[in-house]
């Protein structure tokens, strides 16, 4: 588990920290990240933080679903044992495949929604047994923090970094440590 | 920040309201002790519940023999509760994955409840396959597992096995969605907490969010591919369903008109159960700011659409049987409206067709006494109707000799009020340990639909 200090300013209202923020960035200093209670459209580009491809993972998980259903119904009604059905055809998959159609869908849908899920919380870190990350409770409540690293700002001493801060219309700065990664 | 338009009513009432005051009022419930009304209705449903139980436990011990089934109606109550409960699980899908693609943001008030309600009918649903078996413990013959005979697999081909399929995707996919949506709201209850308790309690549940900029930016995106997902499901599981009826020869079943009669059914009901949930929880939980009355009005809207479509099959499947001159699904249709069940033939068009309609006048669909009472009508009503189509189309059967009547027993409808006692167990309980409201979505659409931020920054009003 790593550990690293972190400058955190608090702001009261979503829309004075955007302008915080662009405050800050036009002086030259890099904001790292923010923690917010909901999610604060737009902030992902101001901080130049790329968009998720979460989604592309979920069609990949749905595709493997639908690959998997049609090879275990192929398998269990075609290959291995088929059912003589009113003695319609069942001797390939595709005499029989309207019926198959509702389990390949709900299988697709099983394997994309329950492996986007999985991967959203590895991804987040967001899982049972879990320590708050968040750096100040009211993070979740009313509050905004944005977070800078010192060391990612060298033109900076870390005392003008925090007056900067303090003058973006914070209501607090104050500096933590915080866990960056677990293994 | 993007306004609404000026024409739309707030969804967030109140002058003062603020990013804090909503935390305060959704967390109020769960960190105030509970009130005597609640304890009243909680202890109620308790016993039903316990009552309800030991009758599930009495049928599993002694056989379905117990229930008042007979060679010729061998599909009764518990196939009814089962397509009701299932129905009634799909208005939360509805209101949060639906209206959530459409961008309907007032969802936002009634969408964690909504899915709640989902989860528990979705349960309570389960159960009654489960029962049916007689014997439970072999229930895992549904899944295709390999086993001891050999070859022996399911039948891809049959609606029970889709059912099988739908439900249990439905089920966990509508969980690991409220559940992703839950969590951001435990984590505002965990860094709230007083006790230690409930302070570890909410911290585990919460899995340690974080609401970084990434973390929101991956929450918007599954809810929305998740949304993607659950919409079809929503009309898939309903339209499984009634091909449980549909794919067979009997007549009463054999309609082409079932799955989307189902589904328009189905929210028909799940609405009117959201509708009753609501009403109660607005006024007991105080939260009159954010389920409006613009809210109830739109969902009485739904109600009379979804009813409409309702009215519509069933006059369908009336003109049908006449048109297509086959004499017994003519005669199933004049025996179910004419023969020993008109009764509940009267009670679900009534309920169904006729009640829905008096929301046309806007002093009824925006009273909430009045709302409340349709609302239950339509649920007496969405009952009856899956009652004739069950009871009424097996009780004459092909040979008149076999004809019966069905006579439930005290065990079937023990089991039936017992389900009502678990899921409101379960309801009620989630009201006083879950933020009911979806509070940190609601606070993203206060600036650009609260009363308080509107008027303020249009100097509007």
């Amino acid at each position: 588990m790593t550990k690293e200090k972190f400058i955190y300013g608090m702001y009261n209202d979503d829309d004075l920290m955007i302008a915080g923020i662009k405050q800050l960035q036009a002086k030259g200093i890099h904001v790292r990240d923010a923690y917010s209670p909901f999610p604060v459209h737009g902030l992902e580009d101001v901080l130049g933080i790329k968009w998720t491809r979460i989604a592309i993972a979920a069609f990949i998980y749905g595709i493997t679903g639908l690959t998997l259903a049609v090879l275990a119904i192929n398998y269990m009604m075609i290959i291995d044992w088929p059912l003589n059905i009113g003695g319609k055809p069942n001797f390939h998959f595709y005499q029989n495949v309207p019926a198959f159609v509702p389990i390949m869908f709900e299988f697709t849908v099983l394997c994309a929604g329950h492996g986007m899920a999985i991967t959203y919380f590895f991804r987040n870190m967001t899982l049972p047994g879990m320590p708050a990350r968040n750096p100040h409770p009211r993070t979740t409540d009313d509050h905004f923090a944005i977070e800078i690293a010192a060391k990612e700002n060298t033109n900076f001493s870390k005392e003008q970094i925090e007056e900067m801060v303090a003058e973006s219309g914070t209501v607090a700065v104050f500096e933590k440590e915080r866990i960056v990664k677990f293994l | 920040m993007v306004k609404e338009a000026e024409v739309r009513d707030p969804l967030i009432l109140g002058k003062d309201v603020t990013y804090h005051s909503i935390t305060e009022d959704v967390c109020r419930p769960i960190e105030s002790k509970a009130g005597r009304l609640w304890w009243l209705v909680f202890g109620i449903s308790v016993i039903l519940a316990i009552w309800g139980t030991g009758m599930i436990l009495y049928t599993i011990g002694r056989g379905i023999g117990v229930w008042g089934l007979n060679n010729t109606i061998d599909w009764a109550w518990d196939i009814t509760n089962f397509v009701w409960w299932v129905g009634i699980g799909h208005a939360g899908t509805l209101i949060s994955a639906v209206l959530l693609l459409f961008r309907q943001k007032w969802r936002m008030a009634i969408n964690r409840s909504a899915e709640a309600m989902t989860i528990f009918a979705v349960i309570m649903a389960a159960l009654f396959p489960g029962i049916h078996m007689g014997r439970i413990w072999l229930a895992y013959f549904v899944f295709p597992v390999p086993n001891q005979f050999g070859s022996l697999w399911v039948n891809f081909n049959s609606p029970l096995l889709w059912d099988v399929f739908a439900i249990s995707t439905y089920f966990s996919v509508s969980f690991v969605f409220w559940y992703i949506g839950l969590i951001p709201d435990f984590a505002t209850i965990r860094d709230r907490a007083k006790g230690p308790i409930a302070k570890k309690v909410y911290g585990l549940l919460s899995f340690g969010w974080t609401g970084n900029v990434k973390a929101w930016v991956r929450f918007e995106e599954v809810s929305l591919v998740l949304a993607g997902l659950a919409t079809p499901l929503v009309f898939s599981v309903h339209s499984i369903v009634s091909m449980d009826f549909a794919t067979s020869v009997i007549p009463g079943w054999h309609t082409t008109i079932f799955p989307p009669y189902f589904v328009a059914g189905a929210v028909f009901s799940g609405f009117a159960m959201v509708q009753t949930l609501l009403l109660v929880v607005r006024k007991v939980l105080h939260f009159e700011h954010y389920i409006t009355f613009q809210h109830i009005e739109l969902m009485n809207r739904i109600i009379t659409i979804t009813g409409s479509i309702v009215g519509v099959a069933y006059l369908s499947e009336l003109f049908i049987s006449w048109y297509s001159g086959v004499e017994y699904e003519g005669y199933a249709f004049l025996n179910r409206a004419t023969g020993p069940y008109w009764w509940s033939y009267a009670i679900m068009m009534t309920a169904n067709v006729i009640s829905p309609q008096l929301f046309w006048f806007k002093k009824l669909r925006t009273s909430l006494l009045f709302s409340f009472f349709i609302s239950i009508i339509v649920n007496i009503g969405m009952w009856f109707e899956r009652f004739v189509i069950i009871v009424t189309s097996l009780h004459r059967d092909y040979i008149p000799s076999n004809w019966s009547m069905f006579h439930p027993t005290f065990v079937d409808i023990g089991v039936y009020l017992g389900t009502i006692g678990i899921f409101f167990v379960l309801f009620f309980g989630f009201t006083r340990l879950f933020p009911v409201l979806a509070l940190n979505e609601l606070k993203s659409i206060l600036k650009s639909s609260g009363e308080a931020y509107r008027d303020k920054d249009t100097g509007h009003h």
